[in-house]
């Protein structure tokens, strides 16, 4: 055997044991709980007795069941608007923040700060803001704009609105609520933008392209594998949006128009005790999950600008 | 060589870790070497002290066992986990209305022969307590503290608005006009109403039964549109409909939570509500000068049948399957079933008591001053109690969302039928299997037809 292939052969081992650890945590917290509840999926089983094999009976029963869908379209709902939402603001924001101004750090650290309070006291104080009577965003927003307009311009707007209570609004609150995290994108997205080498924009600035030019011809493009990533990172996020919902919407008030899909397994599981049936809804979403990050990342395909690459 | 130390630290603190962890989890034997029981109950504040007054009680009194208590939130999801992974406390508090739930999987012991050993009696307790201890014919539970709720008004604004505060209403019908007295509409908002269906919104499954509705056969027929269940629900977006949908809603997000002196009834923002035996102590806690008094919750005028409806809450003590020491656990149990052990515990925390026997005492010190109507209640025929079926958890949501529709205006008829369309075949399932397994016998069949309330 030659050098360099016991070298390889070495090299190759160290790598191995170097993963070993990631792989022992995949396949101990990961692999096979995933492989479990793929079983579980087919059997009745409600945790407290062993599980009895029923064949494909839950996914039967949850492609018949109204509130899967339900739960499902809320959702798929939440995760259409909040992605480009978040998007947009996330990457907006590290554009600012990546400006020379005075007390630049200052502002890093102010914007990101709320992406670290917990969800639950975030949802608690949430639940005051859009209170629909005493909320501070009716009786300092709505109340007042609406007034106004309705007496200077003669409209008919609402002074008034019940964000959590009216299912019309409710949802929309949910997607609102998303924003307050965009800070883990924004930093990903600041560490893009300094990546960005200074001499293209020089020589941008050189062919006297706009801020707008500059923006789309340098900076989206050399951004593009950092936005890809994010946006996929937002639509599972998304997905499996969960806590939030869980403590200012019990049970899904509205009129379930606020039951996410996760809270339907939650609930499924834990209250109904069916594992079963919740396995089957976990599996289901762990295909539309795939998909949809198959989708993305075909859709990105054409459009990410490798350097180097 | 770095790196060798490095990992042998590494490994020796997650070794000791795991070592350590094991000898906390496991009970530390007394050096009085009683056997020590782990009780895990919901409560917290002073509902929990009650109960610890209790638990003191029982220990002061034993040689053989000493019962460690823990305060646990979020009860029935841990209870469960526990329970299923093989290490259950040996007591554990949970809420009587999924007692079926547990007794259908068996995550809990069946108590009849520890009971009948013990010579606890069904004749010790108020009927529909023990009741619901029990499922298919096996005793599950025993209870901790009981409830039953009545109507709770403002005596300062029947006044106001010209009713004799002495006189409230007995009929519906004279709810319905006392509402429209007390209520006070601004433009498109409320600011008072003299009743509200959703405040507090705890029993939306009971509207149905208040109207003589039956939710069930009692043992595997739902029946959510009995046209006396619609009756009720129609009664109950009847108060969404008189003064508008989104009106009514606003209102109730307006209100504070149940212990606040802004809570709705508290503040006088509703001049009636259905409350539990509970409420005295609320009200004590948070605007002590409310002028307040209780009485049975008016009937439809049509119904005299249906006279001195309550609602049956019930906290019940259980013995996980599992459990290291099930005779002790009963022992302790046993201890609360007591009377000086119930007393002492529904004393702490302001209820009443399960116990058909009741001291002078227990009465006259009360800090209730309506205990004896809460009492009298709970002998009522006219008991409302959750269905029991391992289905009501998910069934009880679907009904509450139902309630939420018919709210928002969908028809009552059609809201009904959908949690009927989907709750139906679930029931269908607990039934089959509980046929084949001969737990559901031909005898629990006739007596649940014969008792005609599940």
């Amino acid at each position: 055997m030659s050098e360099t292939n016991i070298r390889a052969k070495k090299e190759a081992r160290a790598g191995l044991l170097f993963a070993l650890p990631w792989f022992i945590g995949f396949s101990v917290f990961l692999g096979y709980p995933l492989l479990k509840a793929l079983y579980n999926s087919f059997t009745d089983y409600s945790i407290l007795n062993p599980p009895v094999f029923i064949g494909a009976k839950n996914y039967i029963d949850l492609f018949q069941d109204k509130l899967f869908y339900q739960s499902l379209g809320n959702t798929l709902y939440v995760a259409f608007f909040s992605v480009p939402l978040s998007t947009v603001v996330a990457l907006g924001l590290a554009m600012l923040l990546n400006t020379k101004v005075k007390g630049q750090a200052f502002y890093r650290t102010f914007f990101f700060l709320p992406a670290l309070v917990p969800a639950v006291p975030l949802a608690i104080l949430w639940l005051w803001l859009f209170n629909g009577e005493q909320g501070i965003i009716n009786t300092m927003m709505i109340e007042p704009i609406g007034t106004w307009l309705n007496a200077n311009l003669h409209t008919h707007l609402p002074t008034n609105i019940n964000f959590l209570g009216d299912k019309a609004y409710a949802k929309s609150v949910l997607v609102l609520m998303s924003m307050w995290t965009t800070g883990h994108a924004m930093v990903i997205y600041l560490a893009g933008l300094q990546e960005v080498p200074k001499p293209l924009y020089e020589a941008a600035d050189i062919d006297g392209a706009s801020a707008w030019q500059r923006t789309k011809m340098v900076t989206l493009p050399l951004l593009s594998p950092v936005i890809m990533f994010n946006v996929i990172m937002a639509i599972i996020g998304s997905l499996q949006y969960f806590t939030q919902a869980y403590v200012m919407f019990p049970g899904g008030a509205p009129e379930q128009s606020t039951y996410l899909y996760t809270m339907y397994i939650f609930d499924s599981a834990f209250r109904d005790l069916r594992m079963g049936y919740a396995s089957a809804m976990g599996w289901v979403m762990f295909l539309i999950i795939l998909l949809l990050t198959n989708a993305a990342l075909k859709f990105f395909d054409s459009k990410v600008h490798y350097e180097g690459g | 060589m770095k790196s060798i130390l490095l990992t042998t630290v590494a490994v020796a603190i997650i070794g000791g870790g795991i070592l350590y962890g094991e000898r906390l989890a496991k009970d530390k034997p007394r050096d009085d070497g009683r056997v020590v029981i782990t009780y895990w109950e919901k409560w917290s504040a002073f509902e929990k002290e009650a109960m610890e007054a209790v638990v003191n009680e029982f220990n002061d009194s034993q040689e053989k066992i000493f019962v460690k208590f823990v305060s646990v939130a979020g009860i029935s999801n841990k209870i469960t986990l526990a329970t299923a992974g093989g290490v259950p406390p040996d007591v554990a508090g949970l809420f009587g209305g999924n007692l079926a739930q547990y007794a259908y999987h068996e995550s809990v012991m069946p108590l009849d022969e520890l009971a009948a050993e013990s010579g606890i009696s069904p004749d010790d307790y108020i009927p529909v307590y023990y009741d619901m201890c029990t499922y298919r014919g096996k005793l599950w539970a025993l209870p901790s503290t009981p409830a039953s709720t009545a109507l709770h008004f403002n005596k300062a604004i029947l006044r106001e608005v010209g009713w004799d505060p002495e006189n409230p209403p007995k009929t519906i019908e004279e709810l319905d006009k006392l509402d429209k007295l007390a209520a006070i509409k601004n433009g498109d908002k409320m600011e008072r109403m003299g009743f509200l269906p959703t405040e507090p919104g705890w029993w939306p499954f009971a509207w149905g039964p208040l109207f003589g509705g039956q939710l069930w056969n009692g043992y595997d027929k739902l029946t959510l549109t009995d046209p006396d269940v619609i009756r009720g629900y129609e009664w109950f977006g009847s108060y969404a409909e008189k003064y508008g949908s989104g009106t009514v809603q606003s209102f109730k997000e307006g209100l504070g939570t149940f212990n606040s002196p802004q809570n709705a009834f508290m503040d006088g923002r509703v001049a009636t509500v259905m409350q539990g035996v509970w409420m005295a102590n609320f009200i004590e806690m948070n605007n002590k000068d409310l002028e307040w008094a209780a009485a049975p919750f008016p009937t439809p005028a049509d119904r005299p049948d249906l006279v001195n409806p309550t609602i049956i809450d019930l906290d019940i003590l259980v013995i996980p399957r599992g459990a290291k020491h099930p005779k002790e656990a009963f022992e302790f149990i046993k201890f609360v079933q007591s009377q000086k052990g119930m007393e002492l515990l529904c004393m702490g925390q302001k209820k009443n008591s399960p116990l058909k026997k009741v001291s002078k005492e227990f009465i006259e010190n009360h800090p209730n001053p309506y205990v004896q109507l809460f009492t009298d209640l709970a002998y009522s025929p006219n008991v409302i109690v959750p269905p029991k079926t391992p289905i009501w958890p998910q069934l009880s949501q679907e009904i509450r969302t139902a309630t939420e529709k018919i709210n928002g205006g969908t028809d009552p008829k059609e809201a009904l039928q959908d949690v009927q369309n989907k709750m139906q075949p679930l029931l269908d399932d607990i039934v089959k299997y509980e046929k084949a397994r001969g737990v559901l016998t031909e005898e629990e069949i006739a007596k649940a037809k014969a008792g005609g309330k599940p």
